[in-house]
């Protein structure tokens, strides 16, 4: 394969799980927003979206004070952000015309449905009452792009590639949510495991859908340990960082490239410590300082991935 | 002057007899149900995403070609003899690149002049005596066909570069199949689906000598060139891969492409990039679309370019006159398709009668393509007359001038209900071991009342081309 066309598949498909995570995340923190109690801070669950996905300072330049209103706008649908919603259907559509050959007919066009239909919204905006349908159409286009792929896509490395920037998107996802959560809503490590606030945990459950999960698992109260646990180690649970990383993983040993030496080392790694790890041994570590590795040895596999695949620097 | 020919209708009474069944469908079909479909094949190209990128005002946007519904029905006579004159022109042309850059027979006897081959910007020199494999230079060529007067072909233009519409010609089919099945149950319909297999058979027919199973690639300027729905849907009907100039890269003078598994060999490119743009060490230094020392490669018969570097100088407004003359010359027989008169206003006697009689003329650019920089006489005000006389007079060697044709019509939907517009057809003629082409081409309608410029730069719509079977 062309490696153009593995670089724009890889991004096709991590632009639009990107958007999904981000209106799940929206659609979790606009839920939470209307069961506050008037004693709490209403803010403060705004601004925490805006942390995961580090965007607080931008946002800042342009609004100032953090208001649910502009938060959602910000992070659905302005142009001027390069992670909202609007942006990453964008680019999930821009990438796949430019390698339409190497994807079904289905998968192009699902795609540029979504993005002839957030034209429309975007010009006619989103009313108040429509916000949660909104985030419903956001994450059931990205379902549709998804199982499209899955149900049409002839198994060679386009379909590798573009599972590989799903999975790695969504453990950087994952990892950042949980880390927001216990580092910036709890933010004393006292707090960490204590006294839990039910709805704050539910929610965090919510946006990764595992809340009917954690039931099923675990059969007992919501507590953070368990949760971090649900959300880092365990493999069955889709949106966890093993069952990501599993994934990943398993792309780039099929796609098994000449110079793929160092990725499949750093890749294998990651994976055995989370398939091998325990919730105690991160606990005593730090979830905060465990997690921030985590991330940053994410990042790094996209990184090499870049370097081994899409911009290899002989030739 | 006469009314147009009308493709549908014999007179105000009557029907043509290809266009009975359809005629008969339309009139019993209600009226909701055709705006529905027709919306809905709006719709459908929409999604599908079968758009143009614009040029100039409003660049950047992706309009689409408006569709018509109402096909342009061909007997099947009438194709049969169109396309052995289409196979004529096109082997005289290949004929043509061919000799001009090797031993000039032509202009050795006398029959062009050379200077107007050897001093023109088109001509090659750096094709001198380059051999290609089958002496093949337009491996796809884009006739550009009228019908006027009484109903004979005229050859306006050939397309010898890169002619675009072909994915509009197999977009159009599927769309009326789609919409209107049953249609194509009342008459036989040519099929045109296999074009991409044609293509591709010939472009594997044309790989460099030894090489047993050519890899074919589709070469674009990018996705902001007009024309990339097409470079990608023909790319993908192939099932070969569509590269940009930054996915290939010349070693020892073979092309490579870069891949996940390093560097795989290229044998044959389907450039949609004109000559220009194709490798900055030999032409335009600034360009960034091409690929370095792609065309010593070429040179030294290590990769084939289609269609050839080159062939601007046979489909040049100015050597358009010349062809009748290329197909008695490398054919020994009478050009079966005709050409319209031509005046090259280089010359004193035709620029004399051609300003005489301005408003009557269609002038165009020599170099002119996209129906950009032309003068339409009968629909010119005298003060754009006036102008462009101006501009002929300070460069007349740059403008050809031909009588203003009454190009024949076809029912089309517009506004205020089914009214005649004006057509024009392209097929495409492909070029490898054989001379092939499939039946149809693309149908050009200009959706203006009145005006006679299909271009879809310039607001032209398209319709389904039908050649009938027997």
């Amino acid at each position: 394969m062309l490696s153009s066309t593995a670089d724009h598949l890889f991004w096709m498909a991590r632009s639009m799980e990107r958007a999904e995570n981000t209106a799940r995340m929206l659609d979790v923190t606009y839920r939470m927003s209307l069961l506050k109690q008037a004693t709490q801070e209403p803010a403060q669950e705004w601004s925490a979206m805006l942390n995961i996905s580090g965007l607080h300072y931008e946002y800042s330049q342009q609004h100032g004070e953090v208001s649910a209103d502009d938060v959602i706008h910000f992070m659905a649908l302005d142009e001027t952000n390069p992670s909202s919603i609007v942006n990453s259907l964008q680019l999930a559509r821009e990438n796949a015309r430019t390698v339409r050959g190497s994807v079904t007919s289905e998968m192009w066009e699902a795609l540029n449905s979504t993005w002839i239909e957030i034209n429309s919204i975007r010009s006619g905006g989103v009313a108040p009452d429509g916000i949660a349908g909104f985030f419903e159409w956001v994450k059931e286009r990205s379902h549709l792009f998804r199982g499209i792929t899955y149900g049409t896509l002839l198994r060679d490395d386009a379909f590798r590639f573009l599972r590989l920037g799903t999975f790695l998107e969504r453990a950087d996802n994952t990892a950042r949510i949980l880390d927001v959560k216990y580092h910036i809503l709890l933010p004393s490590l006292q707090d960490v495991g204590g006294a839990a606030d039910y709805y704050q945990w539910g929610a965090l459950l919510r946006s990764v859908s595992a809340f009917e999960t954690y039931r099923k698992v675990y059969r007992d109260v919501i507590t953070p340990r368990r949760v971090a646990e649900l959300l880092i180690l365990r493999a069955d649970m889709p949106r966890s960082l093993h069952a990501s990383l599993q994934e990943v993983n398993q792309q780039l040993r099929e796609i098994n490239g000449e110079r793929a030496g160092e990725l499949l080392r750093q890749s294998g790694l990651l994976y055995s410590e989370l398939r091998y790890g325990r919730i105690e041994d991160i606990i005593a570590q730090g979830l905060h300082e465990y997690l921030t590795r985590c991330l940053s040895r994410i990042y790094g596999l996209g990184d090499l991935v870049n370097s081994t695949y899409f911009w290899p620097a002989e030739d | 002057m006469h009314l147009p020919y009308d493709e549908m209708h014999l007179d105000a009474a009557s029907l043509r007899s290809h266009y009975r069944p359809f005629a008969e469908w339309l009139e019993s079909t209600a009226p909701e149900v055709i705006a529905r479909k027709r919306e809905e094949a709006d719709l459908a190209f929409h999604r599908v995403g079968i758009t143009f990128a614009v040029y100039g005002e409003d660049a950047g946007k992706e309009r689409l070609i408006p569709f018509d519904i109402v096909p342009r029905i061909i007997p099947s006579d009438e194709w049969a003899r169109m396309a052995v004159g289409l196979k004529q022109r096109v082997k005289a042309l290949n004929a043509f690149l061919h000799d001009i850059y090797h031993d000039q027979e032509i202009l050795k006897a006398g029959r062009i002049p050379p200077r107007q081959v050897l001093d023109n910007a088109l001509f090659r020199k750096e094709m001198v005596g380059v051999d290609l494999p089958g002496q093949v230079y337009a491996h796809i060529a884009g006739i550009d066909l009228v019908r006027a007067g009484a109903g004979d072909y005229y050859v306006l233009e050939d397309n010898l570069r890169t002619p675009s519409g072909v994915s509009y010609m197999l977009e159009n089919r599927r769309m009326m199949m789609r919409l209107f099945p049953e249609l194509f149950s009342r008459q036989a319909i040519a099929p045109v689906e296999h074009y991409p297999d044609l293509l591709l058979d010939n472009l594997r027919a044309v790989a460099p000598a030894g090489i047993v199973d050519p890899t074919v690639v589709v070469l674009t300027p990018g996705q902001f060139n007009s024309a990339y729905f097409e470079h990608a849907f023909l790319a993908q009907q192939m099932g070969i891969e569509l590269v940009e100039g930054s996915d290939l890269f010349v070693a020892d003078d073979v092309v490579y492409m870069r891949t996940t598994h390093g560097r795989k060999r290229v044998d044959v490119i389907y450039r949609r990039l004109d000559d220009d743009f194709l490798d900055p060490q030999a032409f335009r230094a600034d360009s960034v679309l091409g690929v370095p020392g792609l065309f010593d490669a070429y040179r030294r018969g290590q990769v084939t370019l289609a269609n050839a570097v080159g062939t601007g100088i046979a489909d040049d407004k100015a050597m358009y006159m010349h062809v009748p003359e290329m197909i008695r010359f490398y054919c020994g027989e009478e050009p079966i398709l005709s050409n319209v008169p031509t005046w090259a206003l280089g010359k004193p006697d035709d620029l004399k009668y051609v300003l005489a009689h301005l408003p009557e003329m269609v002038v165009k650019e020599v170099h002119g393509s996209g129906g950009y920089g032309m003068l339409v006489g009968p629909a010119a005000s005298r003060e754009e007359i006036r102008l462009f006389r101006d501009k002929i007079a300070a460069n007349p060697a740059n403008y050809i001038a031909q009588p203003t044709l009454s190009l024949s019509t076809c029912p089309t939907f517009v506004a205020s209900g089914v009214a005649p517009r004006h057509i024009d057809l392209r097929p495409f003629v492909l070029s490898g071991k054989d001379i092939t082409l499939v039946p149809g081409g693309l149908t050009r309608v200009a959706l203006k009342e009145g005006s006679l410029v299909v271009n879809s730069s310039q607001g032209g719509g398209t319709k389904d081309t039908w050649v009938l079977e027997q």
